[in-house]
């Protein structure tokens, strides 16, 4: 046995085309990994990153072919191998683990039988022994009723329960090498630590070799011992971790670092000039309680929502933020009339809006715009852009013919999209060039409110950061509000002028973006600004180790209807009960800036200690520093 | 889960609720009535006033459907006017010939009809596949009285090798009864597999593009299992359904094929019952046939709940 494990020599691999050339796809990559080493491959959408790694399982996806080139897995050829052989290497071998674990997993077979599937079908182990294995590797990674674990359905646990999962699946036949495809790209920041800490475990406890594929290098800084730098199929530099964060030679290197979210810092922001327009309020919530269900009361069967007060500035930004299933959705899909209220109210200019936008006046409706996250879905396939975007002038506007077509160009200038763009389909645009179409269509209706939902979060950080900077543009220009929905702090933090932070349904606190992000701090978001990744080796050890992480790491949200909902994951939470069981009041630090907490004042600053000091490390390591 | 399925059965019975009074209203509306027809030429009015009361054919009509219902739910089926014979008797027999047959074409059409799905969907685009989809495409598009004739033309007139005509005298074998009875079933059996077949395919290959099957390639797993342990148990749900309707088909819808072979089954009996205007005949037979669709529907909804573990096991 040689110490190396996996060689990838001059590989290629195309696109076959009917009545055409093949496209070629990945071109002339060569990389090693060594037994025991983990290895970032680094890029963006479109670099190849995926495909190169499903290359040392022997597999391409549909439509594509291998075209030469080696991969050689202890000195022999995968590529070379028959079929029989391939399925012989794959999950007892190497192991492959995906994104997104929710779509992985099959949803009608329990999570033991998947996790132990494999190695029981290689001869690896008994159904006895593997089921025991499983176990083992359950508690290892730190999941919960690890005895029962097995006998579950996927539905029946959570996105970050699974990803985890999903290692104890690749692990479970004992493979040389394992491939991490973005595992934690679609989680929370809490839960991609406590996920990150728990691969980093048990690829040192294994001795297994990794490789690991993502486009975020503050990740990469966390895991890997060696980074390969792809764009568009070719390597662009690799060498060992420490050298590519610190000393980077190649410029797109560069580009990809400064891309890396910075650590979430209030940034001056241009103000809108237009003063006497600012300070009037676009929208209004007023002590707004919604739900699902049928509504009894005051209260709807399932309620997300509650006693929420918000207002949006004219020409204001305000970023709303939290976790998954924190209501962030549900509360703009409030404002937009999606979801009726079932207590409380929102105002618009002085005038109260009806619940439900079936009963809005065509021009409320046109006042409040719904982006969607998903670009891809909210374009219809079968329509040309031109037509999107044309149809909410028509619709509203009742613009036709020459003055429409003219209407729709402005519209794709103002996205910085060529003019052509209208006589296309969506399926011929890039996930960035989709987002803005789905702006410029929302645009279309001269909103006074843009609703974004998470628009950044499918597109890579590179093409987000775009979107983010035409958004601040639109809104000098157009003096439009915006309400940016995120669960990622930093990007909320970069162009917000205020932030609302959203927990388990209720408003935890608010205020400017320089009074969220500094102390005193609801403890919650400091536990969110903790969690944030930081490009620097040795971050999670770092942040594992705060109390914030001890405590509220690795917890669900729950929703609650008495009490402090963050209560079981809160290091200041206070014995005597009255966090569990009494709401707690409102304080004001400083005007507009809202805490919600039962902890006086200065015991939240005091508590700061330890913080700030990490504050001050993000200072240090500023995207400045970061660079050299 | 329990109440779902509860919920499946309440809304079997209000089917069946509203069929009823469909069914009864439909010969309500229809001119004349069983005193009509029994009197036939020697209707006088009074004769016509005096047997309806006897029947009791002068209570408002609601009243007579609640008595129908009544009668219905108790198996009394009344008389049919031709002969006076009882039609619990005349149904009864039918009945058992039309799910004698009906039982031996599913038990055949069904496993093959998943089989040869599961095998096109396996091999997409091979040789298989593409015999498969042409035939069941074809055979889906013929008329099912143009399938038997060409059946009866080979098999009887040209090759002699089976009985064109499906006649059971009650005292033959087994293996005679077989014999008279193959030409029906064959027919059936490929008008229902087609679209079984399609079907099955078309579930299994959509699920095959889920990114679950991709990690069970990538994790070694062979062909064979993919399908049968990966695939097939969340295609279940589309698959059962069409089945369910093929087997109702097969009591209510096989008429043509009846006639043709000049079987003695149920759907012949209805429309032999239409064709004398025998409305209690009719009306029960409407029944029967409605009261299958809506068990075979209740049973496909049950399975495919069944199927999906997040009905079956709520986090």
């Amino acid at each position: 046995m040689t110490e190396m494990l996996l060689e990838v020599k001059d590989l290629k691999i195309q696109a076959p085309k009917e009545n055409a050339p093949p496209i070629p796809i990945v071109k002339g990559v060569s990389f090693n990994v060594k037994r025991g080493q983990v290895v970032a491959l680094i890029g963006e959408s479109g670099s190849g990153k995926t495909t190169i790694a499903l290359s040392s399982l022997a597999y391409c996806k549909p439509g594509l072919e291998f075209s030469g080139g080696e991969v050689r897995l202890d000195g022999q050829d995968l590529l070379q191998m028959s079929d029989v052989q391939h399925r012989d290497i794959r999950g007892r071998r190497v192991a492959y683990l995906a994104q997104s674990a929710a779509a992985t997993f099959n949803p009608a077979i329990t999570i033991g039988e998947q996790v132990t599937e494999s190695s029981v079908l290689h001869g690896i182990l008994t159904q006895e022994g593997a089921n025991k294995r499983a176990e083992r590797l359950y508690r290892a990674l730190e999941l919960p009723d690890p005895d029962r674990m097995g006998r579950r359905y996927p539905h029946q646990v959570s996105g970050g329960q699974l990803q985890r999962l999903m290692a104890a699946m690749a692990l479970c036949g004992k493979p040389d090498l394992m491939i991490l495809d973005e595992p934690t790209t679609a989680l929370d920041v809490t839960t991609q630590i406590e996920v990150l800490k728990a691969f980093k475990k048990v690829i040192r406890e294994e001795q297994s070799a990794a490789i690991y594929v993502t486009h975020d290098l503050a990740i990469v800084a966390q895991i890997a011992d060696h980074i390969v730098v792809l764009y568009s199929g070719r390597v662009q530099e690799q060498g060992s971790a420490e050298q590519i964060i610190t000393r980077p030679a190649h410029n797109y290197t560069h580009r990809l670092m400064e891309a890396v979210r910075p650590p979430p810092t209030s940034v001056t922001h241009e103000e809108y000039t237009d003063k006497d327009d600012r300070e009037k309020p676009a929208i209004v919530m007023d002590d707004v309680t919604a739900g699902y269900g049928k509504i009894v009361g005051d209260e709807p069967q399932f309620t997300i929502l509650r006693n929420i007060d918000v207002q949006v500035d004219k020409a204001q930004v305000v970023g709303v933020i939290g976790e998954s299933g924190c209501g962030k959705s549900t509360l703009a899909r409030v404002a937009a009339g999606l979801l009726g209220a079932a207590k409380g109210k929102v105002v618009m200019e002085g005038k109260t809006l009806q619940p439900s936008m079936l009963k809005r006046s065509k021009d409320d409706l046109r006042k409040v715009q719904f982006v969607y996250q998903m670009a891809d879905t909210a374009l219809n396939p079968k329509q040309l852009i031109g037509d999107i975007i044309g149809r909410p002038l028509e619709f509203y506007l009742g613009l036709t013919g020459k003055q429409k077509r003219e209407r729709v160009a402005e519209l794709l200038d103002m996205v910085e999209l060529p003019q052509e763009f209208a006589n296309r389909y969506q399926m011929e645009l890039s996930g960035g060039q989709k987002q803005r179409v789905n702006l410029a269509r929302h645009l279309a209706a001269k909103p006074d409110i843009l609703l974004c939902d998470e628009v950044t979060s499918a597109l890579d950080s590179i093409v987000g950061d775009n979107v983010i900077k035409l958004l601040t543009r639109l809104r000098k220009k157009t003096g439009v509000s915006i309400v940016f929905i995120t669960h990622d702090l930093s990007t909320v933090a970069s162009f917000s002028d205020r932030i609302v932070v959203l927990y388990a349904g209720r408003v935890v606190e608010q205020g400017t973006t320089d009074q969220v992000l500094n102390p005193p701090y609801h403890p919650y978001t400091r536990l969110l600004i903790t969690s944030v990744p930081e490009l620097r080796i040795g971050w999670l050890e770092d942040t594992m180790q705060t109390r914030e992480a001890a405590v509220g790491i690795a917890r669900g949200v729950e929703l609650t209807a008495v009490g402090c909902p963050f209560f079981n994951r809160c290091p200041l939470g206070i014995e005597d009960g009255t966090c569990e069981k009494e709401t707690p009041a409102y304080r004001q630090p400083a005007q507009g800036h809202v805490i919600a907490c039962h902890q006086e004042l200065e015991n939240v600053i005091e508590s700061e200690e330890k913080p700030q000091m990490i504050l001050k490390g993000y200072d240090k390591v500023g995207r400045e520093s970061q660079l050299y | 889960m329990k109440t779902m399925v509860l919920q499946r059965f309440g809304i079997g019975l209000i089917t069946l609720l509203v069929v009823s009074v469909l069914v009864f209203a439909g010969t309500e509306i229809l001119p004349g009535d069983v005193a009509e027809i029994v009197l036939g030429q020697s209707a006088t009015p009074e004769n016509l006033a005096k047997l309806r009361s006897e029947l009791g054919l002068d209570k408002p009509a609601y009243i007579r459907y609640f008595e129908w219902l009544g009668d219905m739910i108790t198996f009394d089926l009344g008389i049919s006017k031709a002969g006076g014979a009882s039609i619990g008797d005349l149904i009864g027999g039918r009945l058992y010939n039309t799910f004698f047959m009906g039982g031996i074409v599913a038990v055949i059409a069904v496993p093959l009809s998943i089989f040869l799905g599961l095998l096109a969907a396996m091999y997409p685009g091979s040789w298989i596949d593409r015999v498969v989809t042409f035939a069941t495409l074809g055979l889906i598009s013929v008329p099912e009285f143009f399938i038997a004739t060409v059946c009866v033309l080979v098999l009887s007139v040209q090759l002699h090798w089976l009985p064109a005509v499906a006649y059971m005298s009650g005292d033959e074998s087994f293996l005679q009864l077989m014999r008279a009875l193959l030409l029906p079933i064959l027919t059936l059996v490929i008008v229902i597999s087609a679209q079984m077949i399609r079907m099955t395919r078309a579930g299994i290959l959509n699920v095959l593009h889920s990114p679950y099957i991709e990690m069970a390639i990538l994790k070694g797993v062979p062909r064979k299992r993919i399908i049968l342990r990966h695939a097939l148990f969340n295609a279940i749900g589309p698959i059962v359904n069409v089945i369910a309707l093929n087997l109702a088909y097969l009591v209510s819808g096989v008429v043509i094929i009846e006639t043709i072979f000049a079987y003695p089954g149920l759907a012949k009996l209805m429309v032999d019952g239409v064709q004398t205007r025998d409305l209690p005949l009719v009306q029960a037979c409407a029944m029967i046939f409605c009261g299958t669709y809506v068990v075979l529907i209740l049973t496909a909804d049950i399975a495919s709940i069944l199927s999906n573990p997040r009905l079956r096991q709520p986090k």
